[in-house]
């Protein structure tokens, strides 16, 4: 399994807000487990997909330049959960992006219902810093093909005869 | 403009969010990370609640300076923060109560710099400079 938790973006306004899809489906392993007889999306798994909807918006804001991990989540609030079927839809909103890091804020929804919310701080590592020096960011956090999030859609709409 | 006392409480309220703590644990003197508990990327958190709550810009490393030890060889022998060193922080960290950790200057007591009172300081000098 690859370690991307959102499957597509259905929005992405550089710099101010990002939304994107994670459609739950019971082909997921760990959804037999958590729990059996009961499969919900772990939380866990939930703000890893809202730090990768936030951390791409931000990360964007650099060009891909920087090195941009999450840091804290200052604070989460889940108000229901999601099952195997459910459409999630990630909304990062950009609250802060400088030198160090970055915060943004989401929330997760399904339909109109509001699944959880969190505020994420990223931090940008310093390239310089010799511990660190030796990463290359394109295989470290927008990677283990994350990225490739960003082509989903080339294929187009399916609609379109002509595709992309 | 803001009083002290204002300022206190609004950095009360700005380590209760970042930190988790309670509104008693926030005194002038508790340090951050001894009392409160603070952690590195903590310091992050705290300088933009702070930015966003004062409405001010907190350049990197003002409030609370990087590398503090590692900066220059001379600041630090014998796991002591040498006379040089300690002229270093009263430069770069006026806001801070460097006397305190000239009376002990070990290394591991630099951290103790790093107090509500030093928030406190640096902000009533950055609004009456504004």
């Amino acid at each position: 399994m690859r370690w991307i938790w959102i499957d597509r973006f259905v929005e992405f306004e550089p710099g101010v807000q990002a939304r994107a899809v994670k459609n739950i489906s019971l082909a997921e392993e760990h959804l037999h487990d958590h729990y059996p007889g009961f499969p919900v999306m772990p939380g866990s798994l939930m703000i890893e997909g809202m730090a990768q909807t936030g951390g791409i918006l931000l990360g964007q804001t650099s060009n891909f330049e920087k090195i941009v991990i999450l840091a804290k989540v200052p604070d989460v609030t889940f108000h229901s959960w999601a099952c195997p079927g459910d459409s999630l839809i990630y909304t990062a909103r950009l609250l802060d992006a400088r030198d160090e890091g970055g915060t943004v804020e989401v929330k997760a929804h399904i339909g109109e219902r509001l699944v959880a919310e969190a505020e994420i701080l990223f931090a940008h590592l310093d390239q310089t810093d010799p511990e660190f020096g030796a990463i290359d960011q394109k295989d470290f956090v927008f990677s283990s093909s994350l990225m490739s999030v960003m082509d989903v859609g080339l294929a187009g709409d399916g609609i379109s005869s002509s595709g992309g | 403009m803001l009083t002290t006392s204002e300022i206190f409480d609004k950095v009360q309220e700005t380590l209760i969010d970042a930190l988790g703590v309670d509104d008693d644990e926030v005194t002038l003197e508790s340090t951050l990370v001894g009392d409160l508990g603070a952690e590195s990327i903590d310091f992050l958190d705290i300088v933009f609640r702070l930015e966003k709550n004062f409405n001010i810009k907190i350049p990197r490393g003002e409030l609370f300076p990087e590398n503090l030890a590692s900066a220059d060889s001379s600041f630090v022998q014998d796991g002591k923060v040498t006379p040089s060193g300690l002229e270093e922080l009263r430069e770069r960290m006026p806001h801070a109560d460097v006397d305190a950790l000239a009376a002990d200057p070990r290394v591991d007591n630099i951290q103790n710099l790093f107090t509500v009172q030093m928030i406190v300081n640096f902000l009533e000098n950055r609004l009456a400079s504004a």
